[in-house]
């Protein structure tokens, strides 16, 4: 069970705003039925003052999801465009008197379909620049071959369930699961090149010093805030050449993939920004 | 507002002549089975009582063979283990793509540790080809892990032909029978199962309490390692109110529930008809006919699980969900993607669960309340025979 706060009880029980505007001035679709939640909004913007007169959405989720949304459309009610690109989804959770930690997502799903509506009514072409090029792989969710792709990079997948939890591809009658497979086998194949290209370029040693420097820098810039983004943190506790030996804090206690994290996140990136032998190992 | 409670196969209410069988255990009579004094001593009659009972319901040859556990969890772990421990030279497990936690996930830690692991897959209806268990089984295969009745659609698998078929090739049979103990009605003297795991608040006995068959003559190695409690099989203090509630829930259930199966039955068939007259674009996922009689997995097209839940609870009615949102990961329900559902339906996914405390007025009152609320969601949600706003 979920602990909603009353305001997310609330706006999920008589949501504000629901619907679609007809004609809309700007419009921003996001999300996917997989994830469990997708969000259509509309918004009536006058030109002439840039104010959002009115917005409606419509909501595919949970509770939660469907009280973002509506809190997202009571929020910019009555803004200028300008002042509604500045909302960010933590706004909405707050709006809201929060949301629980695995539901912020619902929250980000609001931010994201109102930056897609401004850029749809300021004319920014969104994210077409490879549009023509892209091939439909999975008939049954329309998931084109650029996204399968971005969704194996920006979330490291391995194997074609994988691809199929994170982008609905393969999940309908499970005809294209062969060509994700193909996806899946050229972007390895490929990162692979591209890593032996890295290796060589980093052959030059660092110096104990360097290393050490480099190794903080790295946690800081690339590994912390990502752990922080789920109320989790990490410290270095000592380096020992190519040893690194780090404590993870908060969320990250007692979670069972701590194991991944070390390795897909924390060791993965030391290896990629510091050097290719890098070893972390985790003091409890 | 009277709560109508439709989540049976996720724990069921403690019957009350359970409770009361239970009640001088949890206060008066707390004597340890194993002492030697009369004060303790004398609960030992109690307990070989309860295990008569289970061994009954169950139809097993001897109560020797029941071993009360702490739940179905450590019953099928258990199975499991044991059977492992005592063929160490087979590293190869046999289970299905759709079982509970308790099995999927105990087979998963074992792969990492060097087993083999065959996932048997299902059809559409969610039923197992035996030809590809059949296929699966081989010289290092030491157990065949396959449950009676899936939790989410209820889908009965033919654990008659499963049970023949392991015998045949000499290998253990396990089932995981949480589902369809006290809910159908079979005997073990007819089924050639070796390895059966039970859990009480299933059927309307105490949490915390739950049982494994073992057939006489099938190798066993303890996983609780302790006392000599239950023939030095499980270790750990009698859990005697509990298992006394449980020799209490099986004998109403010998009495019940073959009758019982019917009525109950007979309310879901009602519930199904009802929702699939009066809302469109519903899908009912599963085997119709190899179900259990109380078990209903319905899917609501264009929306979402959760809320479907959330505002069937503010009526007063509690039911479960296979969507993503509910089950704690970013994934739904493990088995309807294995029976293929299209996501569009599994996210949307509700399971009704009854049993024998169910009214016919309460599958009525279901019936009134259901419509609007999807009817309300599915305006709200963007998929589905909207149009598309012009530009």
């Amino acid at each position: 069970m979920w602990d909603y706060s009353e305001k997310v009880k609330d706006f999920f029980k008589n949501p504000r705003n629901v619907g679609e505007i007809e004609n809309a001035d700007g419009l921003g679709d996001v999300g996917n039925i997989v994830c469990g939640d997708a969000l259509r909004l509309t918004l009536r913007i006058d030109k002439k003052t840039d104010k959002i007169l009115d917005a409606k959405f419509k909501t595919f989720g949970c509770a939660s999801a469907i009280a973002s949304s509506s809190a997202l459309t009571e929020i910019i009610k009555g803004m200028t465009v300008d002042e509604a690109s500045g909302v960010k989804n933590k706004d909405i959770a707050d709006f809201l008197g929060g949301l629980p930690e695995e539901k912020m997502h619902c929250s980000v799903m609001g931010m994201e379909a109102l930056e897609k509506a401004i850029e749809d009514y300021r004319g920014v072409k969104v994210s077409g620049k490879t549009a023509e090029k892209e091939k439909v792989v999975c008939k049954c969710f329309s998931v084109t071959d650029a996204k399968i792709i971005r969704a194996i990079r920006e979330n490291n997948l391995k194997t074609v369930d994988e691809v199929t939890n994170y982008t609905k591809a393969g999940g309908g009658c499970g005809k294209c699961k062969p060509e994700i497979q193909k996806l899946l086998d050229e972007f390895w194949k490929k990162q692979k090149t591209k890593d032996v290209k890295l290796e060589t370029r980093r052959k030059k040693k660092l110096t104990n010093l360097q290393r050490i420097s480099l190794i903080q820098d790295t946690i800081d810039r690339e590994i912390r805030p990502k752990l922080r983004a789920d109320n989790g943190d990490i410290e270095i506790v000592d380096i020992d050449r190519n040893r690194v030996y780090v404590r993870l804090l908060g969320t990250c206690l007692g979670c069972p993939s701590t194991e991944i994290t070390l390795k897909n996140l924390v060791e993965s990136k030391l290896r990629e920004f510091v050097e290719s032998d890098i070893e972390v190992e985790e003091v409890k | 507002m009277k709560l109508i409670y439709m989540d049976n196969n996720a724990t069921s209410c403690i019957a009350p002549q359970v409770f009361e069988a239970m009640k001088p255990f949890l206060r008066d009579e707390y004597g340890n089975p194993s002492s030697m004094h009369n004060f303790g001593g004398k609960i030992r009659k109690y307990v070989d009582k309860a295990r008569e009972e289970v061994a009954d319901l169950l139809g097993a040859n001897d109560p020797q063979e029941i071993i009360f556990t702490s739940c179905g969890t450590e019953s099928d772990n258990t199975a499991i283990i044991s059977t492992l421990r005592s063929y160490p030279e087979k590293k190869h497990i046999i289970t299905t793509k759709v079982e509970h936690p308790a099995v999927l996930n105990l087979c998963k830690y074992l792969e990492k540790t060097g087993y083999r692991v065959t996932y048997l897959e299902v059809d559409n209806e969610g039923m197992l080809d035996l030809n590809e268990l059949r296929m699966a089984i081989d010289h290092d295969t030491a157990i065949v892990s396959i449950m009676y009745a899936n939790n989410e659609t209820g889908v009965i698998f033919p654990v008659e032909e499963i049970a023949e078929i392991a015998r045949v090739r000499e290998v253990i049979f396990h089932t995981d029978a949480v589902q369809a103990v006290g809910k159908i009605p079979f005997k073990l003297t007819e089924l050639p199962i070796d390895i059966l795991a039970l859990s009480g608040h299933k059927l309307h006995a105490s949490k915390g309490i739950g049982a494994l068959y073992v057939r006489k003559g099938t190798k066993f190695s303890p996983f609780i390692i302790g006392g000599h409690q239950e023939d030095s099989r499980r270790g750990g203090t009698e859990n005697v109110a509990s298992i006394v509630g449980l020799g209490e829930a099986c004998r109403l259930a010998r009495e019940s529930t073959e009758k019982e199966s019917v009525r109950v039955k007979k309310m879901r068939d009602k519930l199904e008809k009802g929702i699939l007259k009066k809302i469109p674009d519903v899908k009912i996922n599963g085997h119709t006919e190899r179900r259990l009689p109380n078990t209903s997995n319905i899917s609501f097209e264009f929306i979402e699980g959760e809320s479907i839940l959330l505002m069937l609870d503010e009526k007063g009615i509690a039911v479960s969900s296979g969507s993503a949102c509910t089950s704690g990961s970013l994934s739904p329900s493990h088995v309807l993607r294995a029976m293929g559902v299209p996501f569009t339906y599994v996210q949307g996914s509700i399971r009704f669960s009854l049993s024998r405390y169910n009214t016919e007025e309460e599958v009525d009152q279901i019936i009134k309340e259901l419509p609007p609320i999807v009817e309300r969601l599915r305006k709200i949600s963007p998929f589905g025979m909207q149009e598309t706003p012009k530009k």
